[in-house]
């Protein structure tokens, strides 16, 4: 296992890359750069940045350059944010975004697979089917929807919770992004629960256990849910890496510092640095989940081996 | 072993006009319509019939696994107390500890994500007040007397890493964990090769005289019953229609369904084809290898999956390929069709077709067709019959019109005795020998000249396996035939080949003239074979 893992990784280093080579030379085709205003620069002011910066240079040099960098683990300087360097703007922004991606994750994985397991249990009855409408409602409402009727019901009109802000982490300002974050996530893991969960119970291995009069909670659980879960995890690989990256609708509308924003902000303002370390970072994130999750399907599924 | 009277107070297990109903949206179906049926200690009791007789859901029904629309009355009694209907908390104090269960599907059966150990133990630890630890010792135990070969391995093992009959002596170890008083069998050795088969049998019957347990035993195959049970239910369309002793109502059976049933083995030879016809398909020291692992800088390891096998066809003949499973006749059959890659010469009609490409086969694939197993999984759910049927000439018949093409599947589906009315339908529609024959349907609509029918009747009762047998003789003498055909039920073969040749682990263990074989056989393996299939009871070597 130990050798598939580091074969994974290093498999991983070409693969990003590519990625950095062709985002690399994606950004720069962008028309405009960095520097480009509404009101133009000076030409020598400009000409001053463009040096500082090595935008002078021939094309393939930059690109030498940022490689060489990259490798050593230095993203470079912000072109737009101009007093950092793009490993401080994450170092204080990612770790806010993953704590509330995986606080997110969590609370989807454990409340989808709870609703989806009990209508799996309820097929067709009245529980069964307002866990699913729920779970489509879950699925089709925006998020952009669903923040400002949460920050108007349970932020304005109750007054429970703040409308916004991080205020350094505390738990009443996380509530309201994480259950924003989570909501469509535990809608579609609640249906993934419930679609498996309905083949495990009528699996013959199943009726063996309910055939050797198991107790419930080992035909259910122990039985059904462990086979059950694996398509969930399939899809919470790729589902993790996108919601520990930030999200940018919800770091705007509850005023979260997170690493969401820069997606957007690094692209307007052709920030060469920090659209190349958002790539960077998501696809490492992406490449990273994904092994987790062929390591937990081979971690609950003694039939996938590695070897 | 005595046998009691019916009404005996004795009965461990007496069923009291139970019923069954499937409510379904098209209605209500009665899958079991009153049966009584009751079995005493030490007794073996078969439930026989054909799919849809209702023989497994009465059990099911009995030990409260009925699918979720399923309603039932009438009386399960154990020991007297009834237990049909009982919720699952109380019902679980009798199944899985005095009443156990083994079921069709050894391969599915077990849970591939937990060791044989852990699903041996759960039972005993649940009901038998058994410490994990003492439950792991009695694992073994159990394991040692269902002889699976190296007991403390298969233990820390997974289901997918046993063969069909090692999972099916596991479940029976799982069975007798708590010492049940009655053990039902549903169907235990259907999916098992006839020689695997044999053993489970005989490791039943032994177990049962010395642990004294009753047996209710499910099946369709009345060759089973006549080894193992001392009483018989018929059953057909959910009631019973005759009960009574094996041995006078295997011998004087009075109703016509039983008489049908004990009828029901393939008859009838094919006719001798003379030895000057053109030969249709040749293989010359055919071999198909699979690479299985090694790696990098692991030296690779490949399974001869077929190993140097030469045959001859000739027009109108039927080579029947027989062997157990693994034994390489399909991967030999799709070698043979060029469907799989091989080492050695194939000519087909006179032409070298050996690894030919594709687009070189493709006009040759006309003239030799494929009927599969699975009548279930092999036609097109979304497609009717008739576009089924007539799929092949869109390739090869181009040209034709729609209106052609309809006409030739309403004369194709008369072929094999299906009204053309139905092929608007949908496959799911039909029964499974049905299926079957719209599969036969599918090749017979493009005229070929040899048929590769790889174990076409395996999943079919036998009443119909007899009636899919005739249809296939009567096809191969109208049109002059050519058959390859592949199974490991011998009295099939017996009953269409004019060639048999036998098959273990690739290679063939022994060929020649149908007759000759199955009355003379000179190997071993072959001999074992057909004891297996024929139910002798002289004991069967290398237990």
């Amino acid at each position: 296992m130990a050798r598939y893992i580091l074969g994974r990784l290093l498999s991983a280093i070409p693969t990003l890359f590519l990625i950095v080579t062709i985002s690399f030379f994606l950004i720069r085709v962008a028309p405009g750069g960095p520097f480009d205003l509404e009101r133009p620069l000076e030409a020598k002011v400009m000409e001053n940045l463009q040096r500082i910066y090595q935008l002078d240079k021939p094309l393939w040099q930059q690109y030498l350059l940022y490689l060489k960098s990259v490798a050593s683990g230095d993203f470079g300087p912000s072109f737009y944010f101009r007093d950092f360097s793009i490993n401080e703007l994450f170092a204080a922004s990612l770790p806010i975004s993953i704590k509330l991606g995986a606080s997110a994750l969590l609370l989807a994985l454990v409340a989808g697979g709870f609703m989806g397991m009990i209508a799996a249990l309820r097929q067709n009855r009245s529980t069964d089917y307002a866990m699913m409408a729920a779970a489509t409602i879950g699925v089709t409402i925006p998020n952009f929807v669903v923040a400002p009727l949460l920050t108007l019901f349970f932020g304005v009109w109750l007054g429970l919770l703040p409308v916004g802000g991080w205020n350094n982490g505390a738990a009443q300002n996380m509530i309201l992004p994480i259950i924003t974050l989570a909501l469509p996530q535990i809608a579609v893991v609640a249906r993934l629960t419930r679609g498996s969960m309905i083949e495990a119970l009528r699996s013959n291995h199943v009726r063996t256990a309910r055939a050797y009069g198991l107790s419930n909670y080992a035909v259910v659980v122990v039985h059904s849910l462990r086979g059950a879960i694996l398509p969930v995890i399939s899809y919470l690989g790729p589902a993790a890496a996108a919601l520990l990256t930030g999200s940018v609708v919800i770091e705007t509308i509850f005023g979260i510092p997170g690493v969401g924003r820069y997606f957007v902000q690094g692209a307007l303002n052709r920030d060469y640095t920090l659209v190349m370390g958002t790539v960077v970072m998501v696809a490492v994130f992406v490449i990273v989940f994904n092994l987790i999750v062929d390591v937990l399907y081979a971690l609950l599924d003694p039939r996938v081996r590695y070897d | 072993m005595t046998v009691k009277d019916t009404n005996d107070r004795g009965a461990v297990l007496d069923i009291r006009r139970l019923t069954v109903d499937f409510d379904t949206p098209t209605g209500t179906v009665k899958a079991v319509r009153g049966v009584d049926i009751s079995v005493s200690k030490g007794e073996t009791v078969a439930i026989v019939g054909e799919s849809g007789s209702g023989k497994s859901q009465t059990m099911m029904a009995a030990m409260g696994l009925l699918a979720e629309n399923g309603r039932t009355k009438g009386e399960v009694l154990y020991r007297g107390d009834d237990i049909l209907g009982l919720p699952a908390k109380r019902l679980n104090r009798i199944r899985g500890a005095k009443i156990t269960m083994i079921f069709q599907e050894p391969m599915t059966s077990l849970d591939p994500l937990y060791t044989i150990e852990r699903q041996l133990c759960e039972p005993m630890v649940e009901h038998g007040g058994y410490s994990w630890s003492a439950a792991k010792k009695r694992a073994l135990e159990l394991l040692q007397l269902v002889q699976i070969p190296s007991p403390e391995g298969k233990l820390k093992g997974y289901p997918h890493e046993l063969s069909g009959g090692q999972r099916q002596r596991v479940m029976i170890a799982m069975s007798l964990a708590n010492d049940p008083d009655v053990l039902i069998a549903d169907e235990p050795t259907t999916a098992l090769d006839v020689t695997t088969q044999a053993r489970i049998l005989e490791l039943l019957a032994d177990l049962q005289k010395r642990l004294g347990m009753a047996v209710v035993f499910i099946t369709h195959d009345l060759g089973i019953v006549r080894q193992i049970a001392d009483r018989v239910y018929v059953m057909k369309d959910g009631e019973v229609v005759e009960e009574g002793e094996a041995e006078s109502l295997l011998t004087s059976p009075k109703h016509p369904y039983t008489k049908m049933l004990l009828d029901a083995e393939p008859e009838g030879r094919k006719d001798a084809v003379p030895d000057n016809r053109p030969i249709v398909l040749e293989g010359q020291k055919l071999s198909v290898a699979f690479d299985i692992g090694g790696g990098f800088l692991k030296a690779p390891q490949v399974l001869k999956a077929v190993d140097d096998v030469t045959l001859t066809v000739r027009e109108g003949q039927t080579l029947g390929i027989v062997g157990e499973s693994g034994s390489g006749k399909s991967t030999l059959g799709r070698a043979l069709l060029q469907l799989l890659p091989h080492q050695g010469r194939v000519r087909f009609s006179g032409h070298d077709i050996s690894n030919a490409g594709k687009r070189e086969m493709r006009p040759l694939r006309r003239e030799m067709q494929l009927v599969f197993q699975d009548p279930f999984g092999s036609l097109s759910p979304r497609m009717t019959v008739g576009q089924i049927v007539t799929e092949g000439l869109l390739v090869h018949e181009p040209g034709l019109s729609a209106k052609e093409r309809d006409k030739r599947a309403c004369k194709v589906l008369e072929e094999v005795s299906l009204d053309p009315v139905m092929r608007n339908r949908y496959p799911h529609e039909f029964s499974g020998g049905q299926r079957q024959r719209i599969a036969i349907a599918r090749t017979m609509v493009l005229k070929p000249k040899l048929v590769v029918l790889d174990e076409p009747t395996s999943a079919l009762d036998r009443t119909i396996q007899k009636q899919i047998v005739e249809l296939l003789r009567k096809l191969q003498a109208d049109h002059g035939l050519t058959y390859l055909f592949i199974s490991h039920d011998l009295a099939v073969v017996r009953a269409l080949a004019d060639q048999v040749m036998v098959m273990q682990h690739g290679r063939i263990v022994e060929a020649g003239e149908t007759e000759a074989i199955f009355e003379h056989p000179v190997k071993d393996y072959t001999r074992e074979l057909i004891a297996a299939a024929w139910q002798n009871l002289e004991p069967i070597s290398g237990n």
